[in-house]
């Protein structure tokens, strides 16, 4: 399969769902709010802290990154239940039968998801800003590029994981035991920072951790730090790791 | 057009292997419309989807539409068009958009007027722009067969076509299946679970029941060969069930004779000159009937001969 067969085969695919997610406005809007509840219901509580213990950064500049990444895990997360669907109407073994790139049959559906945490990425920091968020724009740059490397990772991974399972009734429970954890000790809402030992020991194995402080660095205009430095290559890693066992999995089939 | 030898599918469940598809050899000839019988659960489906490349088959060989299965999958799927038993269509999705997608994906020159042509043909002119999940079944389907043809396949393979269909659509469909193959010479490949479609659309029948193909040939063919005239007797009492079955195994015309409650089935040979002679041997035998039929062997006829069991039961 050649490169430019791959690549166009993608952006046919991609072309295919992001006209599908622009069809259901509702639906995107809908998941930009969640975080931007996050954001107006939960921020003013932290920034009333008059310093959050640790870090000595302003409560945005905290706050902000980890619900960008809530918003890479749950926003890219449940993409699978989009894929079950294709699978049930038939739509997957559909494209599958057809001559397209296996690998841009994946890629083309995550480009689309990686393109809607982008979209509202972007709009969680302008809301931020808004309300008081004071940040490099270099570093907020970086933040962004962080996250949506991770959505990419996040999308692969749930795609995996719905082309095991099939059914949304074994998809569901098991994205929320994955996720729910995942997100309480990557230190979203809180910096592990404030953590007791033991909390913090555990934290270190879960991949969005490294990925928040890094965010979080980046916003404080920290670039030469280790927190960055780990944050990418994890990101790098988890992206790889995941786009090759979804890549895997399209071209496999079921078993 | 298709040459398979040995084609088997074990899969793996949580109760130990499953042999759904145990060896099967078929041939299938350019230009005709070869239909794969069996009940649900025979392995129908995982023939298809090994034939198809959505499924790596766990032994054997075969040939698709001239490229080898295994070595060059894509090449198969370059020449094939599949149509799966639910379809394949996002029903948010307007009819032409999917259509215009499966001509890019398999790179097909002169878009627009192919796909203009393939709606014309298949009854879809104007429903371009509607989403596939307002149309009628009968349209969906049409839809589908027209998604598997944008390419011009040599060979299509359909899986239960018309399952789900009101009759007229049905009766509409099988003619344009037919008028694919006359028209284009398009090889056509289905699996149905309905006799009366095996009957008059298909040219040669492969019937497969537990993973293994159990007979083939043509319809008339197979009802021929395999089954004769069937002979119902009604017993007046069931009592006699035991005597009636002793007298008519004798009887030379007489090759099945099977007995449930107080009804005799029978499979003869040339069964309007037997009748007379098992009515006297039953006579003989002290046998009283309640009522006697005769009829023409039908594909459940060849089903049961050759599976042991009724399609209808079965399915």
């Amino acid at each position: 399969m050649s490169f430019a067969r791959t690549v166009s085969d993608t952006r046919l695919i991609f072309l295919r769902y992001l006209r599908q997610t622009l069809r259901s406005k509702v639906a995107v809007v809908f998941g930009a709010l969640q975080p931007l509840l996050y954001l107006v219901l939960f921020g003013p509580l932290l920034s009333g802290l008059a310093e959050v213990r640790g870090s000595g950064a302003g409560a945005w500049q905290v706050f902000v990154p980890g619900v960008l990444v809530q918003l890479a895990l749950f926003g890219a997360g449940f993409v699978g239940f989009g894929l079950i669907a294709d699978l049930r109407s038939g739509v997957v073994d559909r494209l599958r039968v057809t001559p397209a790139s296996r690998t841009a049959l994946l890629l083309g559906r995550v480009l689309r998801d990686t393109a809607v945490v982008a979209f509202q990425g972007v709009l969680l920091v302008a809301a931020g800003l808004a309300l008081g968020l004071r940040a490099p724009a270099g570093g907020i740059a970086v933040g962004l590029v962080l996250v949506v490397s991770l959505a990419v990772g996040v999308a692969s991974l749930s795609y995996v994981l719905a082309m095991r399972t099939r059914s949304e009734d074994a998809f569901a429970p098991l994205l929320s035991a994955v996720t729910l954890p995942l997100m309480l000790l990557s230190g979203i809402l809180l910096p592990m920072s404030l953590a007791p030992g033991w909390l913090d020991a555990v934290s270190r194995f879960t991949p969005f951790r490294y990925v928040v402080d890094a965010t979080r660095a980046a916003f404080l205009g920290d670039y030469a730090t280790a927190a960055l430095a780990e944050g990418a290559l994890v990101t790098v890693v988890l992206l790889v790791v995941s786009v090759a066992l979804g890549a895997r999995r399209f071209r496999a089939g079921d078993t | 057009m298709i040459e398979a030898r040995g084609l088997a599918r074990t899969f793996t469940t949580g109760h130990g292997p499953v042999e759904a598809v145990r060896g099967v050899d078929l041939r299938v000839a350019p230009g005709e419309i070869v239909g794969f019988l069996g009940p649900n659960g025979a392995g129908k489906t995982t023939v298809l989807r090994m034939l198809t490349t959505l499924l790596a088959p766990t032994a054997g060989t075969a040939t698709v539409a001239g490229r080898d299965l295994r070595r060059d999958p894509a090449g198969v799927r370059r020449r094939i068009g599949y149509v799966a038993q639910g379809g394949g269509t996002d029903p948010a999705v307007p009819a032409g958009e999917e259509l215009d997608l499966q001509a890019r994906l398999y790179g097909v020159p002169g878009r627009a007027a192919r796909i203009a042509g393939l709606c014309d043909r298949l009854d879809l002119a104007g429903l371009e722009a509607r989403p596939s999940g307002s149309l009628s079944g009968g349209q969906r389907r049409r839809l589908d067969i027209a998604l598997g043809l944008v390419h011009r396949p040599p060979l299509l393979f359909l899986d239960e076509p018309t399952t789900g269909l009101d009759p007229q659509s049905r009766g509409n469909l099988w003619d344009h299946i037919r008028a694919m193959r006359d028209r284009d010479g398009t090889t056509v490949f289905l699996t149905t679970h309905y006799l009366d479609e095996a009957d008059v659309l298909c040219d040669r029948l492969l019937i497969i029941d537990r993973g293994r193909i159990v007979a083939e040939g043509a319809p008339a063919e197979l009802k021929r060969r395999v089954a004769g005239d069937v002979v119902t007797l009604e017993l007046a009492d069931p009592a006699g069930a035991g005597p009636a079955r002793t007298a008519l195994a004798a009887h030379p015309a007489v090759r099945e004779a099977a007995v449930t409650g107080s009804r005799v089935r029978l499979t003869v040979e040339d069964g309007e000159t037997a009748l007379m002679g098992l009515v006297r041997a039953l006579d003989g035998a002290g046998v009283e009937l309640a009522s006697l039929s005769l009829a023409r062997p039908t594909l459940d006829d060849v089903f049961l001969t050759v599976t042991g069991r009724s399609l209808r039961d079965a399915a």
